[in-house]
């Protein structure tokens, strides 16, 4: 049934007993023409542009525990393209790109609300780096502008531009397009619009073995349900990629740390934009809800446990109250982990492997939320024509061998 | 008409001292001790707030920390305003004013309750399916709309003038929650000699003794049981007593955080006394004692004002002497309610029924009836009326096969109900203990532990008294028991007078109403009821953590204290699966919304991040010094003169420098003491350059590179004797060359006999730089000879400058004839000012960071962080020279030998000089070989380091280009926003090419 005004009130006649499963539950078959293992929001839109773009519905999504359960339903949805390498303005860009109408795409409210990223520029060397960007978006078509501290305060009102603060904000980037969106609308708008075409998206089901034939590719997996076939097997399993991979005997080149982030109890509305500070570690929002929406860093320490370092969320609230110190009286509602996989060149990974019709879609480590359409749009794309799409043909597993990387570390401290 | 619902006698207020608040801008009065609810129904004031989704009118639910009704703002002044506090945890204060929120134009007249009519629309995800078309309403006109409409409370719009503290604490024992469970555990521990740390959410500890007038302990009232364990706990000095103090978060290794409320129920609170204080507590032993909380009956309309929770009527009544109304009906599934209707009748209030949905009713069924109650067995509401305040309940009995037959209707002020007791398990989840489902009992409990704790009582699922108390000795003993002390074993209580609260309901009560029209609420702040949780089942949510996303069951600022279980219920119900089937949602930091101040803490203004001067920082500021941050540090950036602007003032110390001497204050950069017999080794594999062969008394440029070859870090190294090298780092890479260091000695190469020391904040620095620098420094040192032969560039010698010891190496940054006087920290002021004389005396002056940048670029010199960002070989950053071409491994050997990092075409660092010298080139700005670039043309490198060159006379620039070096003499551009600007590139040397001025 499409979702409208219109059925909303018919529904509303009948008590919505009418509404239909959003997608089904099925039982997984004895086998499939591709398995996507994950169903986070890069797992489940893969499916859908497989089953979309290319005519492969004969494919189950397998997930752990329940869709949209890891970090795309813990992520701050922070959505920017302003990149600084070409390889990654394109594939970003081309997510923005797709954010714009998803919502009508899928038929599904994702709420993709472009209300302006600003990321805040504290010292010289801030500065030299957000100018940097400014300047290689303009050139690569991607909108990024430079504010001064006042222009940053216009957009932002509660923004402390004051000079006596300890780090005080020297200028700002921002690209006006970024912004949020609703991340489990995110996943389940793509797992009804898959499920719809066909696709089975098998949740309680932890894949625990990859099976592999004579020839060394790929048969299928072993599940807690069970043994299934497979021709190809995508990866799209975020912070458990390399237990993942591991069965298929790869090591990856990823490490997993804890990120946090938190929420306040709902206000009203108070903050009109995203602002980020990767020098003093702030990342902020307000939900349509009302809750800020905040953002931590990573643990030091490499983990699989999804509850950070207390110390971790202080240092993130320091920094907000000194931009904001009028959230100082606001409090914390909630406070939560994701195990997120991160690369040497905080770059993802969206490829094929030395396995034969095993590929991999991970490495998105803090800030892959914003990529979600984009990537399961090309890696669908690879998945299907055995070979990348141009836009992800830089993101392979080899570069970290010949050292043809895309570091976006390398100018900004963390990128989300 | 004034606490009209006041009982004359009784309660734990202060009659005496009656004190003044407003509530919605009317006067009221209250007592000390009130808590805001209380005196509000005091008044005979229920209405105290709006629903979240549909603002229907709400009144105050409970008598604790779970209310997910009545939240108000309280202000003291306008920088001091707290939005979403539950009026059942803010202590009253003469002249308090609080505020309803989420309501206009007030809270008995909401415009926006016209939502409730629409609800049949705004069911649970209706936003997901509508609201997408026409596609730019989104950002235009629905969001802004759903935005202004969402949220709860207003943020307070000043900057918060309170400050927060911050303690660690060490304990053997800590007990949360000071209910009986927590008393007799805190006693059992105090008793063996056990560092205790006992808290309580609440303004007085004593728990759910505090509003039982009924049991006696050892002989004694509760109440007086309570306040004699409290008093001997607070006088021993081995344990610290914590009120108004909340648990909130649990952290790996009995880490555990409590957030103490200090002068919010003050009227007014000291100026030297912080509004809160973080408790961070490490404790070897954690008893849990967290108590139980009561769940309402999901019956239709069961949201009206004058509903209440049965126990918090009864604490009203016990603790605060106000009755919830004149005329009560009680509603349950649990023995506990029959205490409230039993207290309630006794004080006077009329109980019309009692209506329990157990077909037999419970072990006070008869007592109430002795009593004179009627009590209805196997009844249940199936709806009220009443708009602003229930008026009426209906009711009927629950037939053989489920139904339900309307019997009447019992006109009504309020309406008590109890569906039985949740266990407070958030901090033994918390903790990472798995939690166990009780199939008889319907209830999750603490399983298995995964860290030094035990649970006590309610939230253990004890409800008997006697048991509580046992169980919370046995506990407080064992805890202190494994902390490591003998205790005197266990004890039994004698207890008299107490009811076990037995019985429970989960999920929705049956009625014989259209159950697609009727509202029973689960989720009462977020308007989420059991229609919604079976339309998410119906749409394919089957997980419970789906049920609760998609319905936001459990997500109001109550995090589901009241709703959780019954939604799960009705979810395993609509799903024909057991309850442990469909899972518990995680329990979450923190228990009860916390303030960021707290967190945020004393970290404002310099107390953010530490604040790293040098020892010359305040010669330097009195000599009208502008600063900038490096890193933690602050450095002088430049030092005007009266009226000079920065351009001119970094003009004059380049040109000073270059023409006579300049002082610079290098403190800051990061060193490292290598020593050890392997020194040498070490510094070998772990830098680019050869080290081996350095002689004694001789310095390096140092280049580190990481596995991956890519340039780290640089500075210079002096060797100072065969075992120990004197390193240093750029300003901002000294912590984590130290680490990058560490991680190698202590993982790679663990045969090394390598130590290492940071000495940063060791040695002051001071940097002499010019043609006079020798002549500056000569007449102060003592103990070397300075002269060209003996003290060659790149050379370190150690001696004394005006009798300090100092090590002194002839280096420069500058391209100048320059010497680098390192003495101890402590000294560094009284050297500075005597080598700054001198150099005033010869014609110098001080220079900062902005002129050292300047000068550097004039010869080139790299800034690892600036010109090179992570992706640039030593050789692409033009010091490939320095790569020990003939050792066999060192770290980014195998890393430079990538196949990519061999290819032509990656960039070098080249010099640009604009066509037009007048020009300075923007730093980050790209570059491309035309001038008008297409979109999307890819750039060939960027600016990394752009100055005017008052020596010079034009403007300078180094850039990392593609090929650079082959280009040499070629026209490049800079596109800007206004035009490009022509370039032409040139070796990044721009002065003193030949080096001459270096050794004069
Ligand atoms: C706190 C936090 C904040 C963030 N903020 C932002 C932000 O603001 N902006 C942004 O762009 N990004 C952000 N990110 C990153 C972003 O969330 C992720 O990059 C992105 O959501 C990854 O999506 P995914 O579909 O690849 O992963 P996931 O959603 O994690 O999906 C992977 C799935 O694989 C499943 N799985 C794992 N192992 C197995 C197995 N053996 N068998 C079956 N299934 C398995 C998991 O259960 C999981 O559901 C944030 C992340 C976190 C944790």
């Amino acid at each position: 049934m499409r979702f409208s005004f219109a059925s909303l009130l018919r529904n509303a006649f009948s008590a919505h007993t009418g509404w239909p499963e959003q997608w089904r539950s099925p039982e997984p078959k004895a086998a499939y023409d591709v398995i996507i293992v994950g169903a986070g929001g890069h797992g489940l839109a893969t499916a859908y542009y497989l089953a979309a773009e290319h005519g492969i519905t004969n494919v189950a999504v397998v997930e752990r525990g329940w869709l949209g359960g890891g970090n795309t339903g813990r992520n701050t949805t922070i959505i920017r393209s302003n990149y600084l390498w070409e390889e990654s303005e394109a594939l970003y860009d081309h997510a923005l790109d797709l954010w714009q109408d998803l919502s009508q795409v899928l038929n599904y409210n994702v709420m993709y609300s472009p209300r302006g990223v600003m990321m805040l520029a504290h010292t010289v060397h801030d500065v030299q780096v957000s100018k940097r960007h400014v300047h290689a978006n303009r050139l690569a078509g991607i909108q990024n502008e430079w504010l001064s501290p006042e222009e940053a305060k216009a957009f932002c009102p509660p923004l402390n531009i004051s000079r006596d603060i300890r780090y005080p904000v020297m200028g700002a980037a921002l690209q006006r397009k970024g912004g949020v969106a609703r991340h489990d609308a995110v996943a389940w708008g793509y797992a009804r619009a898959a499920s719809a075409l066909g696709v089975d998206i098998i949740q309680n089901c932890e894949v625990t073995a990859i099976r592999r034939g004579p020839d060394g590719a790929v048969t299928g997996i072993e599940t807690t349900k069970g043994p299934i076939g497979a021709k190809k097997i995508g990866v799209v399993a975020a912070g458990h990629t390399s237990v993942v991979m591991g069965m298929a005997g790869l090591r990856m080149p990823l490490e997993s740390y804890p990120l946090q982030a938190l929420v306040s109890e709902p206000l009203k509305p108070v903050f009109p934009c995203v602002v980020m500070s990767n020098t003093i570690h702030a990342y902020i929002s307000q939900s349509d809800k009302g809750d800020l929406v905040i953002g931590a860093g990573t643990d030091q320490y490499v983990s699989y446990s999804q509850t950070g370092g207390l110390h971790i969320t202080t240092h993130t609230l320091d920094a907000i109250c000194e931009l904001f110190p009028m959230f100082r009286r606001v409090r914390m509602l909630r406070n939560w982990g994701g195990i997120v996989d991160v690369t040497p060149d905080r770059s993802p990974i969206l490829a094929k492997t030395p396995v034969k019709g095993l590929f991999v879609n991970c490495g998105w480590g803090t800030g892959g939320f914003k990529a979600t359409p984009g990537s399961g749009h090309v890696f669908a794309h690879t998945i299907a024509r055995d070979e990348p799409h141009p836009k992800n043909a830089p993101f392979t597993l080899e570069r970290f061998r010949d050292g043809r990387l895309i570091d976006e570390a390398a100018a900004a401290a963390v990128a989300h | 008409m004034s606490q009209t619902f006041r009982r004359p006698e009784g309660g734990r207020i202060k009659r005496n001292k009656p004190v003044a608040f407003r509530f919605d801008g009317r006067a009221l009065t209250g007592y000390e001790g009130d808590t805001l609810a209380s005196a509000l129904l005091a008044n005979g004031v229920h209405l105290v707030g709006r629903s979240f989704k549909y603002h229907r009118p709400r009144g105050i639910l409970t008598a604790g920390a779970e209310e997910p009704n009545a939240l108000v703002t309280v202000s003291r002044d306008a920088a001091r305003s707290t939005p979403n506090l539950r009026a059942t945890q803010v202590e009253i204060y003469e002249g308090m004013t609080a505020e309803s929120q989420n309501r206009w134009p007030s809270l008995a007249f909401d415009a926006s309750a016209v939502n409730d009519l629409l609800s049949p629309i705004f069911v649970s995800g209706f936003y997901y399916k509508t609201f997408m078309w026409p596609a730019k309403f989104w950002t235009s006109v629905y969001e802004p709309r759903i935005r202004a409409a969402a949220g709860l409370g207003k943020a307070p719009e000043l900057p918060d003038p309170d400050r927060y503290q911050s303690r660690f604490a060490h304990c053997d024992v800590l007990v949360i929650g000071a209910g009986p469970a927590g008393l007799a555990a805190a006693l059992a521990a105090m008793e063996s000699g056990a560092r205790v740390i006992l808290c309580d959410e609440q303004a007085e500890m004593g728990g759910s003794l505090l509003s039982d007038p009924d049991v006696t302990i050892e002989g004694q009232s509760g109440r007086q049981w309570s306040t004699d364990v409290i008093m001997a706990l607070a006088l021993s000095d081995r344990v610290t007593c914590l009120t108004r103090t909340t648990a909130f978060g649990y952290f790996a290794d009995n880490f555990v955080a409590l957030a103490e409320r200090i002068t919010d129920h003050m009227a007014t609170p000291p100026a030297s006394s912080p509004r809160e204080r973080l408790w961070q507590v490490r404790a070897k032993q954690v008893v849990i004692a967290t108590g139980a909380l009561e769940r309402p009956l999901v019956f239709p309309e069961n949201d009206r004002p004058g509903i209440l929770f049965a126990d918090a009527a009864r604490t009203y009544l016990n603790r605060y002497g106000v009755m919830a109304g004149r005329k009560t009906v009680v509603a349950t599934a649990c023995d506990s309610a029959y205490l409230a209707a039993l207290d309630l009748h006794r004080a006077g209030v009329e109980v019309p029924a009692i209506l329990d949905i157990r077909r037999e009713g419970g072990a006070l069924t008869a007592a109430a009836r002795a009593a004179g109650i009627r009590v209805e067995t196997g009844a249940t509401v199936t709806g009220t009326r009443g708009r602003l305040r229930v008026a009426s309940v209906e009711f009927g009995h629950v037939q053989a096969d489920g139904s339900v037959r309307h019997d009447a209707v019992l006109p009504c002020d309020s309406l008590l109900m109890s569906g039985g007791w949740t266990p407070t398990l958030h901090m033994f989840s918390q903790s990472r203990g798995k939690l166990r489902y009780e199939e008889v009992t319907g209830r999750y409990l603490p399983g298995r532990s995964a860290e030094h704790e035990r649970s006590a009582g309610a939230c253990n699922g004890t409800m008997a008294l006697g048991a509580v108390l046992d169980e919370g000795y046995a506990a407080g003993e064992n805890a202190a028991r494994a902390a490591g002390l003998a205790t005197r074993g266990t004890k039994t209580f004698a207890v008299a007078g107490a009811t076990t609260p037995d019985g429970q309901v989960l999920g929705a009560l049956p009625h014989d109403r259209n159950p697609g029209r009727v509202k029973a609420f689960v989720d009462f702040q977020h308007d989420v009821t059991a229609k919604d949780i079976k339309l998410a089942v119906r749409e394919g949510f089957r997980s419970i953590e789906h049920v609760k996303r998609y319905t936001t069951t459990g997500m109001a600022t109550d995090q589901g204290k009241t709703s959780n279980m019954n939604a799960l219920a009705i979810a395993a119900g609509a799903l024909d699966k057991p309850i442990p089937a469909v899972g518990l949602t995680t329990f979450r930091m923190p228990y009860t919304p916390t303030t960021f101040g707290i967190f945020a803490n004393t970290s404002r203004g310099d107390l953010f991040d530490p604040v790293r001067r040098t020892s010359t920082h305040d010669w330097a500021a009195a000599a009208g010094a502008e600063f900038e941050n490096v890193g933690m540090w602050k450095r002088a950036w430049y030092f005007p003169r009266q009226g000079e602007s920065m351009h001119a003032a970094v003009d004059r110390e380049c040109r000073t420098v270059r023409a006579a001497v300049g002082i610079f204050d290098a403190s800051t950069l990061g060193k490292i003491e290598v020593v050890g017999p392997d020194a040498a080794e070490f510094m070998h594999r772990i830098y680019v350059n050869p080290f081996l062969k350095l002689e004694v008394g001789r310095c390096r440029y140092g280049i580190m590179c990481r596995d991956d070859g890519f340039v780290y870090d640089d500075g210079v190294v002096g060797r100072i004797a065969a075992d120990r090298f004197h390193v240093t780092t750029t300003t901002g890479g000294a912590p984590r060359v130290l680490s990058h260091m560490e991680d190698y000695l202590q993982t790679e190469w663990t045969d090394l006999k390598v130590w290492l020391t940071s000495t940063t904040e060791q040695w002051a620095v001071i940097a002499v730089q010019g043609p006079k620098a020798r002549e500056a420094i000569a007449p102060l040192i003592e103990g070397i000879d300075l002269s060209k032969a003996a003290m060659p560039h790149m050379s370190v010698r150690m001696g004394t400058i005006l009798g300090v010891p100092c090590r002194l190496f002839r280096m420069s940054f500058t391209g100048e004839l320059g010497f680098e006087i390192n003495v101890p920290a402590a000294y560094g002021k009284a050297i500075w000012e005597a080598v700054h004389a001198r150099v005033v005396a010869l014609g110098g002056c001080p220079y900062g960071t902005e002129a050292m940048h300047v000068l550097r670029a004039e010869k080139g010199y790299i800034i690892v962080g600036q010109d090179t960002d992570g992706t640039v070989t030593p050789d692409e950053a033009g010091v490939g020279w320095a790569v020990g071409k003939s050792k066999p491994d060192f770290v980014g050997k195998r890393g430079l030998a990538r196949a990519d990092l061999l290819k032509p075409g990656r960039t070098q660092l080249v010099g640009l000089a604009t066509v037009d010298p007048k020009v300075v080139l923007e730093e980050g700005a790209q570059i491309t070989p035309d001038a008008d670039p297409a979109p999307r043309t890819h750039a060939i490198g960027h600016v990394t380091s752009a100055y005017h060159s008052a020596v010079l006379g034009r403007s300078i620039a180094l850039a990392m280009v593609e090929r650079g070096r082959s280009r040499l003499g070629e026209t490049l551009h800079v596109p800007m926003p206004g035009g490009a600007i022509a370039v032409t590139v040139v070796d990044p040397v721009f002065y003193d090419k030949e080096g001459g001025r270096l050794d004069p």
